[in-house]
């Protein structure tokens, strides 16, 4: 058993470097998770097939009109499908049955995994497909002597930038103040003369743009999958526990946390590398049970 | 403008209102009195849509509003100030102002004004409503229901838990929005507030009116009073 005897300093920061780029996906499919958990109080377990949704949508998109633009092309609109995809679902399923019990609408979303799952299989197959970057955005350049890919340093500028629209988008525009207040009193809004039920829409069909935009990004950088979206929907429901329920700076946090400690668990302990962001989870749980930062529920 | 017929309004199982009856005409104030848990705030509730009744009608403007949704309600001029206030704790005070804007029936209600007649929310305009004092929230709460700009307002007890002084000023504002046209149905446990503004009176003990009659009536009838009153 070898620990952390080839670890340098550059190797170190390479990592995190990398580990941020995962941060970023992660960060993006929670924080809809998040959205849809703190406004509308529901756990949404089809996102995590909505993301798998979107990086076929990619594959698809950008393979058909092929080159730099095609992938561009697939980033912006495979999300897109996936919101339409949920608008759909929210107005016509979802939304007669927000009077019911927790338990039935978990069922619900819970059903709904299955029929995406086999909606993806109608549509592309059970086999997995892979999308490779244009050449335009493939390589490296070098960082503290070591190689670090393009594409990564897209994904590290558009986190922040994925923040910063959530932030801008629940704290300075009126639809995002009205989630808000609805979020803690819903019929107190409608009482105001608005209708929640529009609001929910938007906001779910948000949330469900970013599992979307999530599943775009990591199209290129794995294989695209049938089981994808079952990883991810565990490790989307742990960042926004240990970040606090609804929070969408407790998803930032929760998604570093989680993917920094893969990051670096792969460099220094290879063979356990999976176990080190569960034991942060765990550890973060024992010391805060409610999660990081001030839960919405 | 208002027209309750034999309502029986229920919260799962339990029977809350037992076939209520009243009727506000417009530029009213008339106050509904009874002890904690005598179904004021159910009355309210029921109008509003929040707690739809079983049986009965209610007729606003002339048209049958029960189990209408509550935003369409509020949309044809109800507003409604809940009794435990309710502020939108998340948001700032001016947030919670603008979030509900809308034109309505015309009232004339914007933010600036609403500061006028509640300078003290002026002066707090960015502080986090969750923050604020009781009497402050109870004007919020009030000057919210304004910035949607009906013409009938719901006032679930306006008065409750605050110190003397502010329930004179709120009782004067109050008094002030009537001379606006606005028509008022106030829900209420302090008689002197209630009497003192209201035009008509009526008296609900256990889901069920006791007594309806004016306010002189109400006040020379001391033996009503002291039965369903008092505690």
């Amino acid at each position: 058993m070898e620990i952390a005897s080839h670890i340098t300093l550059a190797a170190l920061g390479q990592q995190i470097l990398v580990g941020l780029s995962r941060t970023t996906i992660l960060f993006i499919v929670s924080s809809g998770l998040s959205l849809i958990l703190g406004v509308l109080r529901i756990p949404n377990v089809s996102h995590g097939s909505l993301y798998m949704i979107g990086a076929f949508a990619t594959y698809s998109v950008a393979t058909l009109i092929g080159g730099t633009t095609g992938f561009w092309l697939a980033l912006v609109l495979a999300p897109l499908l996936v919101a339409l995809l949920s608008l759909v679902v929210e107005r016509g399923l979802f939304c007669h049955l927000y009077e019911r019990e927790h338990l039935m609408l978990l069922l619900f979303t819970f059903s709904l995994t299955l029929v995406f799952g086999d909606l993806v299989k109608l549509v592309w197959g059970s086999d997995f497909r892979s999308l490779s970057l244009p050449p335009t955005i493939q390589g490296s350049f070098t960082l503290l002597g070591l190689p670090f890919p393009r594409y990564n340093l897209f994904l590290l500028v558009l986190g922040p930038l994925v923040a910063w629209g959530l932030w801008f988008l629940t704290n300075r525009t009126k639809i995002g103040k009205i989630a808000r207040a609805a979020a803690v009193d819903r019929e107190m809004v409608a009482a105001m003369g608005i209708n929640v039920s529009w609001i929910f829409a938007a906001v779910f069909c948000i949330g469900c743009f970013l599992a979307g935009l999530g599943g775009a990004l990591v199209a290129p950088t794995q294989n695209i999958t049938q089981g994808m979206g079952h990883a991810i929907i565990m490790e989307g429901f742990l960042i926004v526990i240990i970040g606090g329920l609804g929070n969408i700076w407790g998803a930032l946090l929760g998604a570093l946390i989680f993917g920094l400690t893969d990051a670096v668990g792969i460099l220094v302990w290879p063979q356990f590398a999976i176990v080190f962001p569960y034991l942060a989870v765990v550890v973060v749980l024992l010391f805060r049970p409610r999660g990081l930062l001030r839960s919405t529920w | 403008m208002l027209e309750i017929k034999g309502i029986h309004t229920y919260y799962g199982l339990s029977h809350i209102l037992f076939g209520v009856s009243l009727s506000v005409k417009k530029g009213e104030i008339v106050c509904v009195l009874g002890r904690n848990g005598a179904g004021k705030s159910t009355i309210m509730r029921s109008i509003m849509g929040l707690t739809p009744p079983r049986e009965g009608s209610i007729a606003f403007k002339g048209r049958e509003v029960a189990g209408v949704k509550p935003h369409l309600l509020a949309r044809q001029g109800l507003g409604y100030v809940p009794d435990d206030r309710r502020v939108f704790a998340d948001l700032t005070v001016g947030e919670n102002l603008e979030i509900v804007a809308r034109p309505g029936m015309g009232g004339g209600w914007s933010k600036g004004r609403v500061y006028e007649f509640f300078p003290p929310l002026g002066a707090i305009d960015g502080r986090q409503a969750g923050f604020l004092s009781g009497g402050e929230q109870q004007m919020l709460t009030i000057a919210r229901a304004l910035m949607t700009n009906p013409d009938f307002l719901l006032l679930d007890e306006p008065t409750e838990g605050l110190a003397p002084l502010v329930v004179k000023m709120l009782a004067e504002q109050i008094a002030r929005l009537k001379e606006t046209g606005l028509t008022v149905l106030l829900a209420e446990q302090n008689q002197e507030v209630a009497l003192n503004l209201s035009d008509r009176g009526y008296i609900l003990d256990n889901g069920q009116i006791r007594y309806s009659g004016s306010i002189d009536d109400l006040r020379a009838n001391e033996e009503i009073r002291r039965k369903y009153l008092l505690v």
